[in-house]
């Protein structure tokens, strides 16, 4: 029993930082999520997170508030943020939209990089104090799936899909698709600002280079990886991609080759992401209805 | 209910609909009809709000709905159908439905956070009254299906379910027939007969002329952007503008449209018994004809 619980010590002390660091990228997994699912393609979520990263940063180190003021303002902040640029660019979908939140990825990029007195440049925030706990990543991630649940469950998640769907057919369905809209951006912001906030409280340092658009594709990639047709596919997505280059570390030169094979099958056999009920069933179907048939037979047997 | 007056729509250059003057009374079923192109569709679009007017007015019940976003006119109780079918396919047919009562789901966000008693009472309502709504077009059975697994003719039931569920006093359909076999035909216009005797207002646009003829209690025609004639079925049906209108001046021009307007029109109290007996007489003639 104690060779189990020194055991478990020893793998916390070594994996601490990946078990922290997948259920941070699943919260940015949900918070891309969110707006796919309202049919938007939006890759600001980097940007975003940038933005709550540095603001509860700040808050802790310039201003000394607890904790978890700090992770709440690094929400507000770049909800706010989303709703101003939602705005105008909100009217655009598919390809434009892209292109509208990536421009505006860039523009945080190098506000972040230049704003020197506040940000510290290109050095970045160093010593942030290591405030984030394995229970805060978890609280976190709870709070955010129950919302998330719940909304898929009631008038808020149909109106998301009607909208994804069709938003000519949502709007005349009484369905106001502009609001609609916008509250799956700023829901999906404040997310991202959740997961960034708890990121710079967990690895001493952040700077600019991290939140540009390596990070934004990395995010979506989780997303469409895992399946964006129900919330487990991010969380699948988050774990796969963060886990893959541990466990492809002995591979050493040829990580990132084997890395970029493994998803690129998983792509091509499952184009709907990893997490796609339906098509196991189509899959695996004979199996489950021989089961089912024998399970049927039975009963008549009885009766 | 609905008074349409003056309105005109240009696209570019292109004068769609002039001086457009309709006017749809409180109950009973409407038809418009008109050629292809006449501009039905694009008076529809006005209507509904995704469209704004060049010129003119739309009201409904003296509430004007000229610059309105359309889930505000859906909301004043205005519903309408597609020409081409606009079902949310990857949803279940119940879920299409509900979404059709989103304005009527109230509940907050603590409600929906903590799923209170209110927030399941009002989901179970929807739910029972979408049942209801699936169970009028008679598709109640396959209610927790794929609404893409319907066929074509069920979409467009399904399309009509939906559009009730937003509770309108004026229905608007585009085109419902289209694309449909004489079955299915005659099937939905009974349901659109009854769904009118529950009281909705019915608007329609249709080229199936004996459908329109036997449904209508009163036409109108649209041709080139204009209304040409306004009536009763049978005046329409004599009504030289119109009948030029679809045939052109020389009448031994296009037989089978001819023959198509003149048609005995189906009276719906008939339909009850024997449905062959509706639709082969017409497809029999039109193969002797050729």
């Amino acid at each position: 029993m104690a060779g189990f619980e020194t055991h478990l010590a020893s793998f916390w002390a070594v994996y601490s930082n990946v078990v922290l660091t997948i259920g941070i990228n699943g919260l940015l997994a949900l918070s891309i999520w969110l707006t796919l699912s309202c049919g938007m393609l939006s890759i600001g979520n980097a940007a975003f997170m940038g933005v709550g990263a540095y603001t509860a940063a700040l808050v802790t180190m310039k201003l000394g508030w607890p904790f978890p003021i700090s992770l709440v303002l690094g929400m507000i902040a770049p909800a706010v943020l989303a709703f101003i640029i939602g705005k105008p660019t909100l009217r655009l979908s598919g390809i434009y939209l892209a292109m509208a939140t990536l421009g505006f990825g860039e523009v945080v990029r190098i506000t972040l990089l230049n704003w020197e007195s506040l940000t510290g440049g290109a050095l970045g925030l160093n010593g942030i104090p290591q405030l984030t706990q394995w229970w805060h990543v978890l609280i976190a991630m709870v709070l955010v799936l129950l919302v998330l649940w719940r909304m898929r469950r009631s008038k808020v998640g149909r109106a998301f899909e009607a909208v994804k769907e069709d938003d000519t057919a949502a709007g005349l369905m009484g369905i106001d698709v502009a609001n609609t809209r916008m509250l799956a951006f700023v829901l999906g912001a404040a997310i991202a600002g959740l997961a960034g906030g708890l990121d710079a409280h967990l690895t001493f340092f952040i700077g600019p280079q991290e939140f540009g658009f390596d990070r934004a594709v990395d995010i979506l990639t989780m997303a469409i990886l895992g399946g964006i047709g129900g919330l487990p596919g991010p969380l699948i997505g988050a774990a796969i991609l963060t886990l893959l280059p541990e466990v492809l570390r002995s591979l050493r030169d040829f990580r990132l080759v084997v890395n970029g094979l493994i998803l690129v099958v998983i792509v091509l056999f499952l184009p709907k992401g990893i997490w796609d009920p339906q098509r196991y069933r189509t899959w695996f179907g004979s199996w489950f209805g021989r089961r089912t048939k024998r399970a049927g037979g039975r009963t008549e047997h009885r009766s | 209910m609905l008074e349409i007056n003056a309105l005109s729509k240009n696209f570019g250059g292109l004068k769609v609909l002039e001086g457009i003057d309709l006017v749809v009374p409180n109950g009973g079923i409407h038809g418009l009809i008109g050629p292809n192109g006449a501009g039905k569709t694009t008076l529809f679009n006005i209507i509904t709000g995704l469209y704004a007017p060049s010129s003119g007015s739309v009201t409904f019940e003296g509430r004007s709905l000229v610059g309105q976003r359309p889930h505000r006119i859906t909301q004043l109780g205005l519903a309408r159908t597609f020409q081409n079918i606009r079902v949310f396919k990857e949803m279940t047919l119940l879920d299409n439905v509900v979404v059709g009562m989103h304005r009527h789901l109230h509940y907050g966000a603590a409600g929906l956070l903590f799923s209170s008693s209110a927030f399941r009472a009002a989901e179970k309502r929807a739910r029972d009254r979408a049942l209801e709504l699936l169970s009028w077009v008679k598709l109640d059975g396959r209610a927790d299906e794929l609404a893409d697994n319907l066929s074509y003719g069920n979409q467009r039931k399904l399309e009509l379910a939906r559009a009730l569920a937003t509770e309108p006093k004026l229905l608007l359909l585009d085109e419902p027939v289209a694309g449909m076999n004489s079955v299915e035909k005659t099937d939905l216009m009974r349901e659109i007969d009854a769904i009118a005797a529950r009281g909705y207002t019915v608007l329609l646009i249709e080229h199936d002329m004996r459908f329109v003829m036997g449904l209508c209690s009163r036409i109108g025609v649209l041709n080139f952007g204009r209304i040409i004639a306004d009536g009763p079925p049978d005046a329409i049906r004599n009504d030289p503008r119109v009948i030029e209108a679809y045939l052109g001046r020389d009448e031994d021009d296009d037989a089978d449209a001819a023959y198509r307007i003149d048609e005995e029109p189906v009276h719906l109290p008939d339909l009850s018994g024997d449905l062959s007996s509706l639709d082969s007489p017409t497809e029999m003639d039109r193969e002797a004809r050729r």
